[in-house]
């Protein structure tokens, strides 16, 4: 496919307690297939999805967090997380499964305002 | 324009289904094209030949159909989130099909936007 | 950027993370994020002061619905769905916060 459009996926949802976060993850591993110039930014609970440590025995769900790890050989390298999101919960990079570029509020709508598709769920 | 359209909830339950639908009708007054309606999610209830609403109510389902039979939209239902919800060839309405998530990848791709509908 | 907010301010931080991160652009209220724009209620303030910086819309037919066609903030502007087809022509991009 010739046209590369830049596709973001936005994330605002936590994991487990809606499907939201786990469908989202295969929109993203597909549209690694497509070659696009893709993000993915966590805002908001989104940033959750990405909390080291997730143990989903006790609730009979599927882990899929560790299908963040597999992004980068998906070459899915541009992860984002808001600073302002991240520290309202409580939470540093350290806690992050993954390696994000933390962006300030005002970077990430300058972020958004390049993309050419914006999906959320 | 060419629009795609992306339906990330059910129908009756979540107002997006009937805001994604007026959403079409108005663009198609307008002259745009409405290129391809995804359904994903719990969206894919929108797909259940089964559905029937009260006599006095809009028949979503339906209506959505229409919209394939008069305008010739591509209506798609994602392949994995219909199984796990239990829609299947056997009970998909007129006017439906079931394909792959990369649908929704070539929705953004080929249109000029690509509007969500969902919570 | 077109941005377009589908839930009440008063349950949802939707808006609020949208108004926080945003700078400038369209923001577009429907369902029953309509309730936003609606004079009297506690976010009244945020919308102003997000009009400062942004154009702030409201897809009347959701406001019809829930009883308050005249109750609109003044600034906000009202749209059918025809003008809803219009933002998301007239901007580049758009953006659900979902």
């Amino acid at each position: 496919m010739s046209e590369i459009k830049k596709f973001m996926f936005v994330n605002r949802k936590a994991p487990h307690g809606t499907i939201y976060a786990l469908e989202s993850l295969e929109v993203v591993l597909i549209t690694a297939a497509f070659d696009q110039d893709v993000s993915l930014v966590f805002l908001d609970d989104g940033v959750y999805q990405l909390k080291k440590g997730q143990q989903t025995k006790g609730i009979a769900t599927k882990n899929f967090s560790p299908a963040y790890l597999a992004l980068e050989g998906y070459d899915i390298e541009k992860l984002y997380v808001e600073k302002e999101s991240m520290q309202a919960r409580g939470l540093s990079e350290e806690d992050l499964l993954v390696d994000v570029t933390v962006l300030g509020r005002a970077e990430m709508g300058e972020l958004m305002n390049q993309q050419d598709v914006v999906l959320s769920f | 324009m060419k629009f795609g359209i992306v339906v990330n909830e059910g129908p009756y339950q979540h107002q997006a289904s009937d805001t994604a639908y007026l959403f079409c009708k108005a663009a198609m007054e307008k002259g745009h094209e409405i290129w391809r309606v995804f359904f994903y999610h719990d969206g894919v209830n929108n797909a259940s030949k089964l559905t029937e609403p009260p006599q006095d109510d809009r028949h979503i389902v339906n209506r959505w159909g229409k919209l394939n039979e008069e305008h010739g939209v591509d209506l798609v239902v994602c392949v994995a989130a219909a199984l796990r919800r239990g829609i299947k060839e056997e009970n998909l309405a007129k006017g439906f099909r079931i394909s792959g998530l990369g649908q929704m990848v070539e929705a953004g791709v080929k249109t000029d936007r690509l509007i969500v509908f969902g919570d | 950027m077109l941005h377009i907010i589908n839930k009440s301010p008063l349950t949802n931080c939707a808006l609020d993370s949208c108004l926080r991160v945003v700078q400038s652009g369209d923001i577009l209220l429907i369902e029953d994020a309509v309730y936003a724009a609606t004079s009297g209620n506690v976010f009244e303030d945020k919308i102003h002061e997000a009009m400062g910086r942004c154009k702030v819309y409201v897809l009347q037919p959701d406001l019809d619905a829930r009883g308050f066609s005249d109750r609109i903030i003044d600034g906000v502007s009202p749209v059918d769905y025809g003008g809803f087809v219009d933002l998301t022509t007239t901007n580049k991009n758009c953006q659900s916060w979902l």
